[in-house]
């Protein structure tokens, strides 16, 4: 059967980690990645704000060697938001560094990656098979696809990408990017600027609650970046992706149970688990928030519906 | 101001109707910027923008009067639905529109190897605010110009001229959004529609106002309340960026992202030409003939007065604001971020 | 905290004019003056009035679109009826009712009569009368943003052209325009 054999191909990815982490929570996160978790390639490096990859800087080539001897894909991504001298250094020194495992997440690297190998991250605005080609050309052979993607148009990307030479992923778990801006809440919430921020991000690991003035849960904050408060989960969603021909599942990171997370979709994708009950067991690692699958539905991003599920 | 030589900008203005983009030019525009009836522009909103017919009628209106129009196709198009775009660029090409303003990567390789001889602007869209991204746009598309997305000081842009090698064109008045232009999927977070693909932020659709017995107005965003104003106070738009939240560590209503302002760099202006801008942008395709002609005969003026060698003087235009309230932003100094 | 040093304060100049002061009561004074005299004479200048801007400006439907058959209640404050406005390509209406029973309408829009003569007028600015609170929408905005886009499409003179419609009173309807044009300029004194 067709979906079997497109199960068979399926790879679990881990997203780099969006939020400021301590050194030592992010080098042991990846330690016990790299032991425990059934997942097929690591994202790693700073897509958000420049100030904090200094940190993690001098762990990183000791992180990507555990991760490679347990078997598992490293590559480098970029940030998503390219503007300032610091910025286009960051982006140059990990174009320079990662050969041809570096993932483009704004045009500023892809600029240093064009004509060989490389991957495009999720910030980087690929709707369209025309854009697809184009980046098939300049060397791109891995293309994470932007969360707010509906069913159809990746369908018609998933039938592109084969005769590209490109291979595609999608997020399905975590909080949802939706926006990036050159100002920093969590410096602004402090009274601070981006400049002077104090590292104000590092006191919420999976972002800070936004609510409504009615009390109703809305949004994340993350320094520049604004994420969604609910959770996506597509686990309902992976047999219909692998059908489509997307064959990477992208985990985002979250300080709940990641390798507990990454089982259960590896368990799914196999088909080894049905949805409702990968579900109940993921709301059971205390996961950032409610689940939602909108956006793959053609809905608002926020909503959980369970339409196709009969299909699935 | 010493009498020094600067060059004459080309000042850039919003149309959504026929009878705007007439006023534009009637105004002083150097240049309108328009688009079609469809997703394929950022303003795609009900009962505006141009049907082809109108747009060749304008064309020819504003070209008769020495002006230029540029058509904006400057959303993203989702796979399988492609068509639209494409048929954008060609009926634009087809009526020698000025120019074409793209955003998306698979339309500009379009437009650059369909329509080789047609001159295209990259839209603030595209987000590109770096000489690598801006130069990869210039080398592969032979894009002549870049709209600079609104987070730039002006001594930065200045940096950036002598980097790239294409034109700029930098926003001077009118709404601005807090979050890159292009990589904002919260309106379709809370309604269910893309402003990349839809080409449509807080659309018209989704948005509900109450006003209670006090007058106290809230504002909602696919039933999510995005913000609420006492009796008297000025409201702006009902977008999610310019909203009140609760939020841990602040009691009460907090403007988490940006408060209701309205660019306004009308004293900026000479900083910007010195600084190589070629083309000042004036905002609002989605705002009434009344406020075209306000705003582009305000900065009409002042554009003269400053290649005069005068100082601009520009007249009080804080009425057409969201908030009734004026900012620099970005463009005078970092603390902005 | 970071702030713009430039902002200004934010301020609602068309609520400047507190309740209950001579300005208001003034702008207010139609509402009470002409309350007891009959809607029915003026339905047929209403009708008149529409069926012109319908059959000059075509385009307007086109503009409108699926909006056209909606019902839009229009309310000036400071008269003493509201118009239910219909823009329907083949049998466009606008009528005079009373504010009780409030008549069935898909939207509604809010504001005293100078500000919302001023908007059709192409004078003044939709959106900055939302954000000074002088104009009031609820219902479905959709449809409020697409008749807004639709109307201000129209020529400059609409007003003029309108009064020109009515025939050998042509004149004195010019000057019942030009002497509202500086009747309702008072309503605002922000421009």
């Amino acid at each position: 059967m067709a979906m079997t054999m497109a199960a068979a191909k399926s790879e679990l990815i881990l997203g780099p980690v969006p939020f400021h982490w301590s050194v030592e929570t992010v080098r042991d996160f990846y330690f016990r990645i790299a032991d425990e978790a059934p997942i097929d390639a690591v994202y790693l490096g700073e897509v958000v704000c420049h100030k904090r990859a200094p940190f993690f800087a001098p762990y990183l080539d000791e992180v990507a060697n555990r991760l490679k001897a347990a078997g598992k894909r490293v590559v480098f991504s970029t940030l998503a938001e390219v503007m300032l001298p610091a910025e286009r250094r960051l982006v140059e020194a990990v174009c320079a560094m990662g050969g041809d495992l570096v993932e483009a997440n704004d045009v500023s690297a892809l600029s240093h990656l064009a004509g060989r190998p490389h991957h495009i991250g999720p910030y980087m605005n690929v709707y369209n098979e025309d854009t697809l080609k184009f980046l098939a050309g300049k060397g791109a052979v891995h293309v994470s696809l932007p969360a707010e993607l509906p069913a159809n148009a990746l369908r018609a990307l998933g039938a592109a990408a084969p005769a590209l030479g490109v291979s595609l992923d999608v997020q399905v778990f975590g909080r949802v990017p939706l926006a990036l801006s050159a100002r920093c809440y969590h410096a602004r919430l402090t009274g601070r600027t981006k400049d002077s921020c104090q590292y104000a991000c590092e006191a919420d690991p999976d972002g800070l609650a936004l609510d409504t003035l009615e009390g109703t849960p809305f949004l994340a904050i993350n320094g520049i970046q604004t994420l969604s408060h609910s959770c996506l989960n597509l686990a309902g969603e992976l047999a219909d992706l692998q059908a489509m021909g997307i064959t990477g599942f992208r985990l985002s990171p979250h300080s709940c149970d990641m390798v507990a997370v990454a089982e259960i979709f590896r368990t799914v994708a196999d088909d080894a688990l049905g949805p409702d009950e990968a579900e109940a067991r993921l709301a059971a690692l205390d996961p950032p928030g409610p689940f939602a699958n909108g956006f793959f539905h053609g809905a608002a991003g926020c909503i959980r519906t369970g339409a196709d599920r009969a299909q699935a | 101001m010493t009498a020094e030589k600067l060059t004459r900008p080309e000042l850039v203005c919003p149309a959504g109707t026929p009878a705007s983009l007439r006023t534009a030019v009637d105004a002083g525009a150097d240049a309108v910027y328009c688009g079609f009836q469809n997703a394929t522009n950022a303003r795609n909103f009900p009962g505006l923008n141009f049907t082809p017919a109108e747009l060749q009628a304008a064309i020819a209106y504003a070209h008769d009067r020495g002006a230029k129009v540029l058509l904006a196709v400057n959303t993203f198009p989702p796979a399988g639905q492609t068509d639209l775009w494409k048929e954008a660029i060609d009926i634009g090409a087809g009526f020698g529109i000025d120019a074409i303003i793209v955003a998306d990567i698979g339309v500009a390789d379009y437009a650059a190897r369909r329509h080789p001889g047609q001159r295209l602007h990259l839209s603030v869209q595209a987000g590109a605010a770096s000489p690598e991204a801006i130069g990869f746009y210039c080398r592969e598309f032979g894009v002549k110009r870049v709209v600079l997305p609104r987070m730039l000081t002006v001594a930065e842009i200045s940096g950036l001229h002598q980097q790239i090698p294409c034109e700029i064109e930098a926003f001077v008045f009118g709404n601005i959004g807090m979050m890159a232009e292009g990589r904002c999927s919260l309106t379709n977070y809370a309604t269910g529609l893309s402003t990349n693909m839809d080409g449509v932020c807080s659309p018209a659709s989704q948005v509900q106002y109450e006003e209670d017995a006090e007058r106290n107005l809230t504002t909602r965003l696919g039933g999510f309340v995005v913000d609420r104003f006492a009796c008297g106070e000025s409201a702006g738009y009902p977008t999610i960026c310019k909203g009140r939240y609760h939020v841990v560590g602040r009691t009460g209503a907090y403007h988490a992202f940006e408060e209701p302002v309205s660019l306004n760099l009308s004293a900026l202006l000479p900083d910007l030409m010195r600084a190589g801008v070629t083309a000042l942008k004036i905002e609002g395709r989605q705002r009434s003939r009344a406020y075209v002609r306000n705003v582009v005969a305000a900065f009409r003026k002042a554009v003269d007065a400053v290649l005069a060698g005068r100082d601009p003087e520009i007249a009080s235009l804080l009425a057409l604001t969201e908030g009734h309230r004026e900012t620099q932003g970005a463009f005078q100094g970092k603390t902005w971020r | 905290m970071a702030r713009d040093e430039t902002a200004q304060p934010g301020r609602a100049p068309g609520n400047q004019a507190g309740r209950g002061s001579l300005r208001e009561s003034l702008r207010d004074l139609p509402r009470h003056v002409l309350a007891p005299l009959p809607l029915a004479p003026l339905q047929p200048v209403l009708r008149r009035v529409v069926e012109h801007v319908a059959a000059s400006h075509r385009e307007l439907f086109g503009r409108l679109g699926p909006h056209a058959g909606k019902k839009f209640l229009i309310d000036p404050t400071n008269l003493p009826f509201v118009l239910v406005l219909q823009p329907d390509s083949i049998q466009p209406q606008l009528v005079a009712r009373r504010r009780q029973p409030v008549p069935l309408h898909d939207a509604k829009i809010t504001g005293s009569f100078g500000v919302l003569f001023a908007m059709i007028d192409g004078r003044l600015d939709g959106d900055a009368l939302f954000f000074s609170r002088d104009l009031m929408i609820t219902g479905d905005t959709e449809a409020v943003v697409a008749l807004r886009n639709a109307l201000d499409d129209l020529d400059e003179n609409v007003v003029d052209s309108l009064a020109a419609a009515f025939g050998p009173l042509s004149a004195p309807a010019r000057l019942a325009a030009s002497m509202l044009r500086s009747l309702t300029a008072e309503d605002r004194h922000d421009r």
